[in-house]
């Protein structure tokens, strides 16, 4: 039981992108489908993130000196795994860039048939 | 048996497709376009008949074009089945150019050079099937011949050429791509080689119940034979120009189709294992019901061209027949009538033309006492008849008279029956247009008395030509039973 | 010059640099932006071509991206497999952007610039997604792509909006589920590289973690290649796109997906996990025998000529993955073959859509009246294009067919067999339908036995040489299936399949 709860990271993102997933999937109004992508796409920028974490009070990846500019031999157990911080930097910017195509086509939706639910939309295109 | 490679096979095939760009570009000057056409059918024959000595002589002349992956290529075999068919289809060709110019201008068609260009693409494909070295090959330009014949089959562009196209289609791709396609990869994936000249392979690698459903697959899978059930396409193509029935549906078409057949039943499966499945007999039996079948309904159509399109059906089964009877003499009979059916058919469907080109009738009720305005093309249809009936002294005798010394060679007396059954059949239906276009009394007649109308020269011709050739063939079958002794000989081993 | 090795990198740098010219130079002059992203394909593809050329000879090749050696730098990774797809990546994307001016033109000429710059962009995602052998690589460039592919279909106005916004949300959720299954991989081996994760997998083959990692990058290479039941996004998207854009993107985007699934399940899992532990095979096939029979069924009952193309490429996508599921050699040969014979069959057909909307202005089967009299140099080229749909030796579709019909065979899938078939009928109904149109029904009144002249008004050489090259390449490409096969594809089936 202690063990199902000490991965919460997991049932968080999996919470999260149960959210997103519905939010896009059910949601009849673009705007509400756009939030629900970028919590989707936020889900698992914070489960990656999560399993950088390293147990014993490991600290942002950021080598620390001193002011003289000594060389200390870096102990990699201090910080936590920096890779999946790269990764996730270059997914946000994905999901950035994902976010302002969306929004400027449901503006142009928006324009174009002057709603922003999918109902309405699809009525007028049936016409 | 002698060898020789070269590429008269493939000019043969390709000579008339190279001859489609000039016919297209002398589109708006018809006396060069069909000069063309002249030139390339001069052409084919001569390099058909050129490959006759060395085949005679008991050799075949082999040429590879592509090679595609192990045991599959694009190749040409030329021994004396192919040769056979070759001969006749070019003669042929040149003989429905002619008449096509007649009942062409005679009519003042549309779009003759689509007519004419496509003609050339189905005659390249009916030489490439007969020359046809592996299954693959043939494949490819029976597919070919499919397509080709479309716009022929549609010319008119009505509705009911719409129609029509569609039953063509559907019966001879949707067999094509749905019997014929999966048989021939079930037999790739089982023995390695579409070649035609490894028979009985698959008699070591698959069970009695694979082998019998390939066969039948093949058997209704070209579906150009018309046998049936799928006969369907034939009496519909009838609405195609008159010329393009006589070729196509008297000599090219169908003909690949039986020809299909008989290659692939001596070259794929072979005599010898399809006689100790005892396969002969399945074929036979559905070569017969369609014999009788068809006699049948022929009795009953007024169309002329309807009626000749079931007599057609109906002696296309004889060559499935005589290939099912799997004796020498059978066999030689069936690949002879493909000769004797092509001249004796050809003159029924030239005379059917000049008849609509003369008067515009279509209907055998129409034609009471036509033999006084017409004389010289009802003599024809005579002969011709006489020829598909199997009466002396006309080709069409010969070969049956080999089918029927072929079912006593097999011991099967229903076989022989059935010939004989059909034979009185053809005459039943035949006979009563002859006879009512020259014996009649004045009175009945349709026509006025005293006038004599023929056809345009150019379309008497022909029809002349080819019943001149159907009576010949019976003092001299040569050189088409010489060639079909020889295949026969090579199919059997002996 | 730039020495031979370098020509990795320059396949997909060339077109990325270039894309940021064509805007800058698009700012200046617009009528420059097509020659430069011709000129920009073209080194992509004489690159391409180079490399392919080069694996042909010598084998797979590894660049190392900044000299950075693997699992701390990019790797690309150019093999048997990744070097054809990447010459027709680059063939198609060239050839559908000369064939692309008229449109362009006459649909949107004030947004030159950026129309030719995603176009350029969306090329080298493609090619990087290709040639990469890092899987988080693979994302960004697939993210790449993506984004350029909607703006692109975007561009369409109205209903290409709907269709485009939808297919954001969709096509992103594909591309999350990618990462994040590309995340468990990493998870439990700290590797991104593909060659590494070969060889680290096989001791983890037994944790759920690698089976829910392959599960969730299946199934984003299958939202991303449309694969039923998962192809809704399809149809509407590409339909109302402007045809510049459906042609660069039909052929290519849904077969890069499934080379994106070959990679991941032989480069990454292994032939042996991905067909012996997974016990999936046979319900996939059955999956491509509904797509294959689905896609051909919707196509028929299509009155739109271009949603009919939409459901074929669904049906086409059905062959590929059955091809490649049925796990014999014969199969995933076929697949193969089939991604490059679909990508060419599929840029022939909508270059013809793209005529056909130029001079009619319409794309429903209404449209292509007496086009044989008025276009019969595009109708015979279009008529190729058909026959290969349909699977007519000698063109290239009945060499892949042939390929899948035996891996059915072999594998004793008959009903993938038999849907195969069924999909050449309904291809060979589909197609017949609109040359009947064609052929039967006359553009004004001039018919049956008259002389009317119909004026002879074929397209602009633009768009016509492109059809006509695409034609005739798709027989030369059939009567040389079998030396791809035996030069290349051999080599990229797995060992011991």
């Amino acid at each position: 039981m202690a063990e199902l709860f000490a991965k919460y990271n997991y049932w968080i993102y999996i919470a999260l992108m149960m959210i997103g997933l519905y939010a896009m999937i059910a949601k009849g109004n673009l705007a509400k489908k756009i939030i629900g992508m970028s919590i989707f796409q936020t889900a698992i920028i914070v489960f990656y993130v999560s399993i950088a974490a390293k147990t014993g009070g490991a600290t942002i990846p950021i080598i620390a000196h001193g002011h003289e500019g000594a060389e200390h031999a870096v102990r990699v157990i201090d910080y936590v795994n920096p890779l999946p911080h790269v990764l996730m930097l270059t997914a946000i910017v994905v999901g950035v860039a994902t976010l302002g195509v969306a929004l400027a086509i449901a503006m142009s939706i928006h324009q174009r048939y002057g709603t922003m639910e999918e109902e309405e939309i699809l009525e007028q295109i049936r016409e | 048996m002698e060898t020789v490679v070269s590429i008269k096979p493939l000019l043969a095939c390709l000579i008339s497709l190279a001859a489609v760009v000039p016919i297209v570009l002398s589109g708006k000057r018809p006396n060069l376009r069909e000069g063309w056409t002249f030139l390339a059918g001069f052409a084919k024959l001569a390099l058909v008949a050129s490959m006759l000595p060395v085949v005679l002589g008991g050799g075949q002349i082999e040429y590879t074009l592509w090679r595609l992956m192990p045991g599959v290529s694009i190749a040409f075999r030329v021994d004396a089945m192919g040769l056979l068919f070759a001969l006749i289809s070019s003669t042929l060709w040149i003989a429905t150019s002619a008449y096509s110019i007649g009942y062409m201008r005679g009519l003042d068609e549309h779009s003759q050079t689509r007519y004419f260009a496509f003609f050339a693409v189905a005659l390249s494909a009916t030489i490439g099937v007969a020359f046809a070295a592996n299954l693959f090959t043939l494949y490819l330009f029976y597919e070919m011949l499919s397509l080709a014949t479309y716009p022929l089959v549609t010319h008119h562009q009505d509705e009911e050429a719409r129609m029509s196209g569609r039953k063509y289609l559907t019966f001879i791709l949707g067999t094509s791509i749905g019997l014929v396609l999966p048989a021939m990869l079930v037999i790739y994936s089982l023995t390695g080689t579409l070649d035609f000249n490894q028979p009985g392979l698959l008699a070591g690698v698959s069970s009695q119940a694979v082998v019998v459903v390939l066969l039948l697959m093949m058997v209704l899978g070209f579906a150009k034979a018309g046998i049936m059930p799928m006969h369907g396409w034939l009496p519909a193509a009838m609405v195609a120009p008159t010329p393009v029935s006589a070729l196509l549906h008297a000599v090219a078409v169908v003909k690949v189709g039986v020809f299909s057949i008989f290659r692939v039943m001596t070259g794929v499966f072979g005599v010898h294992l399809l006689r100790a499945l005892d396969l002969g007999t399945l074929v036979a039996i559905i070569a017969s019901v369609t014999i009788l079948v068809a006699s049948l309904i022929a009795l009953s159509q007024d169309g002329l061209k309807r009626r000749l399109a079931f007599s057609t059906i109906g002696q296309l089964s004889y060559i499935v027949l005589g290939a099912a009877l799997l004796t020498p003499k059978g066999m030689t009979g069936g690949l002879l009538h493909i000769a004797m059916h092509a001249f004796g058919k050809i003159t029924l469907f030239f005379c059917a033309g000049a008849i609509f080109v003369a008067t515009g009738k279509k209907n055998i009720s129409e034609m009471v006492g036509i033999g006084r305005r017409m004389p010289v093309t009802m003599t024809a249809f005579l002969i011709g008849s006489m020829s598909v009936i199997g009466i002396p002294p006309t080709g069409g005798f010969i070969s049956k008279w080999f089918l029927v010394l072929g079912t006593l060679e097999a011991h099967q007396i229903p076989l022989l029956v059935v010939l004989l059954s059909s034979s009185l059949l053809n005459a039943a239906y035949f006979m009563p247009v002859f006879y009512r276009a020259f014996f009649c009394t004045p009175e009945e007649s349709q026509f006025e008395p005293g006038v004599v109308a023929e056809a345009p020269a150019w379309c008497v011709a022909p029809l002349v030509f080819s019943a001149c050739v159907s009576v010949g063939l019976f003092f001299y079958p040569q050189p088409f039973l010489r060639l079909a002794e020889l295949a026969i000989r090579n199919i059997t081993g002996g | 010059m730039i020495a031979p090795e370098q020509y990795p990198v320059l396949i997909v740098v060339i077109p990325l640099l270039s894309a940021f010219l064509i805007n800058l130079i698009g700012m200046a002059d617009k009528r420059f932006c097509y020659p430069a992203t011709l000129l920009a394909l073209g080194g992509s593809l004489a690159a391409a071509v180079a490399v392919a050329g080069q694996v042909a000879a010598g084998g797979v090749i590894h660049y190392r991206v900044g000299g950075w050696p693997p699992p701390f730098g990019i790797e690309y990774v150019i093999d048997h497999l990744n070097a054809l797809v990447l010459v027709v990546i680059a063939g198609v994307a060239l050839v559908a952007a000369i064939a692309s001016k008229c449109s362009v033109e006459a649909e949107f000429p004030h947004k030159r610039a950026q129309f030719y710059t995603l176009f350029v962009l969306l090329t080298t995602g493609l090619l990087g997604m290709t040639i990469t052998g890092d899987a988080f690589n693979l994302y960004v460039l697939m993210e790449i792509s993506a984004l350029t592919n909607y703006a692109l279909i975007a561009m369409g106005g109205n209903r290409a909006l709907v269709g485009g916004f939808n297919y954001i949300i969709v096509g992103t959720i594909g591309a999350c589920f990618y990462l994040l299954g590309v995340g468990h991989l990493y998870i439990m081996t700290g590797s991104l590289n593909m060659a590494d994760l070969l060889h680290l997998l096989p001791a983890l083959f037994h944790t759920k973690a690698v089976l829910v990692g392959a599960i969730l990058m299946l199934l984003g290479a299958w939202i991303k290649m449309a694969f039923f039941p998962l192809h809704g996004w399809l149809p509407n998207a590409y339909t109302y796109a402007p045809s510049a854009t459906s042609t660069l993107v039909a052929p290519l985007m849904t077969k890069v997906s499934v080379y994106i699934m070959i990679r991941v399940l032989f480069s990454v899992f292994g032939a042996y996990y991905v067909f012996t532990v997974l016990p999936v095979k046979g319900l996939i096939v059955w999956l491509a025998v509904a797509a294959i029979v689905g896609g051909s069924l919707f196509a028929l009952a299509q009155q739109d000529f271009k949603r009919m193309l939409t459901y074929l490429i669904v049906a086409e996508v059905g062959y590929m993955v059955g091809g490649v599921w049925l796990a014999n050699q014969w199969g995933i040969t076929g697949a193969i073959l089939h991604i490059i014979n679909d990508a060419v069959m599929t840029l022939c057909l909508f270059l013809f859509c793209a005529i056909v909307v130029h001079k009619t202005k319409g794309h429903r089967l209404s449209d292509m009246r007496g086009l044989f009299r008025r276009m019969p140099v595009t109708m015979t080229a279009f008529a190729i294009g058909a026959l290969s749909m349909i699977g007519v030796p000698p063109t290239a579709g009945f060499f892949s067919k042939w390929y899948l019909i035996l891996g059915g065979i072999d594998a004793h899938q008959w009903g993938f067999v038999a849907a195969l078939l069924f999909s050449s009928l309904v291809n060979a109904v589909l197609f017949f339908r609109i040359f009947e149109i064609a052929h039967f029904e006359p553009a004004d009144e001039v018919h049956g036995h008259g002389h009317g002249a119909v004026a002879i008004d074929e397209a602009p050489l633009s768009m016509l040489l492109p059809l006509v090259a695409v034609a005739v390449g798709l027989i030369v490409l059939g009567l040389y299936s079998t030396t791809l096969v035996s030069t290349f594809i051999h080599y990229a089936v797995p060992a011991g399949i």
